[in-house]
């Protein structure tokens, strides 16, 4: 008799995986607009700082516990640090490790959805209709103009990409992490890669676009991206340090519990060291090398600063972009494959955040695939659902995003940093990382890893929460809180009910988790009774 | 585009770059495989057991 156990085919493949699930709208649409608005030069030291101190460590913290807790079966993050630490609360901790890819695939799949929805009708030349206005079809197909507005199934609506997504990724999910996950990945992401690559091309070739514009050329749109600005004063800005931590803490996708997931299936002489860091190189080159020259520059060449300044990532993303294609030669095409390769970048991420679901539920209540993926999809569809209803402004998305995309993350990774430097133990941790390693991690990583990280984690999630919760000014000597939108809406003068309602989502969605893995650990108990008597 | 600029695109673009295939290199010439696996892993009832 021989027990069927999932593990990854190939070497490449669980690094495509990792990076797949790393490499997401961030790295074309975030990381661009954050460089260009805190200035080149400062930023980009703060941002290749916060690679080297979190970014890096955790990554290869996450594949050392999860190839480690996969030696026991375990491919959760609950049932790894059950199998870890040995206490009855072990499992506990690990519980933001279902709920955060749970919760954040919820309205991630949305924005799939919207990802696909603008290629296919950049396809048809629905976007580069002349007189479009691209903010209002924006709020039309997200529903961002009002809640229930996105409810419809036409070409130019988001209903049908969201089944189709939904459907696409439960398909593949199903099919487990060989067929599954990483068939996808080694297809999508050297897909993704080559698109990017042309467009790269198409945006550097541009010249001036406008003889009428001489100032907006393809230099000056680099210059607005990548001109340093002030170092030594931007350094001294800690809401600089604070953003190019987070985008880097995202872009990388520690502390969602996908990364200990997928390690888990690797085998115990497998490596994990030269793999991370290479699943992160794969991320940054996207973000940097790709992302980095292609999204702002294109936009400042056809809307100058003017037209990027003060805009988000969907703001950049769904209503810049598809403007600055219209106006490019040969735009249809470019916007089509460029919405495409937002769509390769947002599945094989989406696909990452269900499988830390279906690990849980197979390994912690017994049951088979079926049930699992129904299960999950079941879960995840009242989520995305409700985000899917309540769109106005996207409030329901943005608050999920909020609390448990950003402040649990954050959470999770201090668990998962300290768990590696002080449970187990830098010197032990540094062993088993290393087992089946083809190459070394320099010493200093040691200190890093035990002192540093976390004490960086601890500053920047202290002074997020000081600005982003509490609406500190970022002054010492004359500190103010106004606390912010985030918590107006919750217990404010005028509360917004869409707010209060993904604020209780969450707390029922915590709940239930916490309900599973009590009866996980029951499961998890008794065989551990079961091998103490056969040892 | 400054000066300034330039050595900041090509230092940042180049780092990850050069990180990025020296990465692809270092995995594409390391090891193969012991054993190429198929998309499972059987295990013997007794190592499923201990796991």
């Amino acid at each position: 008799m021989a027990k069927i156990q999932e593990a990854w085919s190939s070497r490449l493949g669980v690094i495509l995986a990792v990076a797949g699930s790393a490499v997401g709208l961030g790295n074309f649409l975030r990381f661009p607009g954050q460089a260009a608005q805190y200035g080149g030069g400062a930023f980009m030291i703060a941002y290749f700082v916060s690679l080297l101190i979190v970014g890096i460590p955790i990554c290869w913290t996450e594949c050392t516990l999860g190839r480690y807790g996969g030696r026991f079966g375990f491919h959760s993050t609950s049932g790894i640090f059950h199998a870890l630490l040995r206490k009855p609360w072990g499992k506990y901790l690990g519980v933001i490790g279902f709920i955060v890819p749970v919760m954040i695939y919820m309205y991630y799949v949305y924005i799939e959805a919207w990802c696909l929805g603008y290629a296919v009708n950049a396809f048809s030349g629905r976007l580069s209709e002349p007189g479009v206005n691209y903010g209002e079809f924006f709020g039309r197909f997200t529903g961002a103009s009002g809640d229930g507005v996105a409810l419809h199934f036409g070409l130019g609506d988001v209903g049908i990409f969201l089944v189709i997504v939904y459907l696409l990724n439960f398909f593949f999910i199903y099919r487990g992490i060989t067929k599954g996950i990483e068939t996808v990945c080694k297809y999508a992401m050297p897909a993704l890669i080559a698109i990017a690559v042309v467009i790269l091309v198409r945006v550097l070739t541009l010249g001036t676009p406008d003889a009428a514009k001489p100032d907006q050329n393809v230099m000056a749109g680099l210059g607005f991206m990548w001109n340093p600005g002030d170092i030594a004063t931007g350094l001294k800005n800690p809401q600089l340090w604070l953003a190019a931590a987070g985008q880097i803490f995202f872009s990388l996708s520690v502390g969602f519990g996908v990364i200990i997931t997928y390690a888990s299936y690797l085998r115990k002489k497998d490596d994990v060291v030269l793999s991370g860091l290479t699943a992160s190189a794969t991320n940054e080159f996207c973000e940097v090398g790709l992302g980095g020259l292609i999204t702002v520059p294109a936009a400042f060449m056809f809307l100058g600063a003017a037209g990027i300044v003060g805009q988000g990532t969907f703001g950049l993303g769904f209503n810049v972009l598809p403007e600055v294609f219209a106006r490019m030669p040969a735009g249809q095409m470019f916007a089509s494959i460029f919405f495409l390769l937002l769509f390769l970048a947002a599945i094989t991420s989406s696909l990452s955040m269900l499988q830390p679901g279906i690990a849980f539920l197979e390994e912690g209540l017994g049951i088979e695939r079926k049930a699992s993926v129904a299960l999950l999809g079941l879960v995840t569809a009242i989520g995305t659902m409700f985000v899917w209803y309540f769109s106005a402004d996207l409030k329901a998305l943005d608050t999920i995003d909020f609390w448990v995309g950003t402040v649990m993350l954050f959470v999770q990774a201090t668990i998962l940093i300290i768990i590696f430097g002080w449970v187990v133990g830098i010197e032990k941790g540094w062993k088993i990382a290393h087992e089946g390693a083809e190459m070394r991690i320099p010493d200093i990583f040691k200190i890093i890893i035990k002192y540093i990280t976390p004490a960086f984690l601890v500053a920047i999630f202290v002074m997020f929460t000081l600005k982003n919760v509490f609406g500190w000014n970022f002054s010492f000597s004359a500190a103010e809180f106004n606390p912010t939108g985030y918590v107006q809406d919750l217990v404010g003068d005028q509360p917004n009910h869409v707010a209060r309602l993904s604020v209780g989502l969450i707390v029922i969605m915590t709940i239930f988790s916490l309900l599973l893995v009590n009866i996980a650990g029951k499961v998890w108990a008794k065989r551990d009774i079961i091998e103490k008597e056969n040892h | 585009m400054t000066t300034g600029g330039w050595i900041n695109l090509i230092l940042s673009v180049g780092f990850v770059t050069v990180l990025f295939v020296w990465c692809i290199w270092r995995v594409l010439r390391g090891p193969k495989d012991p054993a190429k696996l198929a998309h499972i892993e059987p295990l013997d009832e007794d190592e499923a057991e201990r796991r």
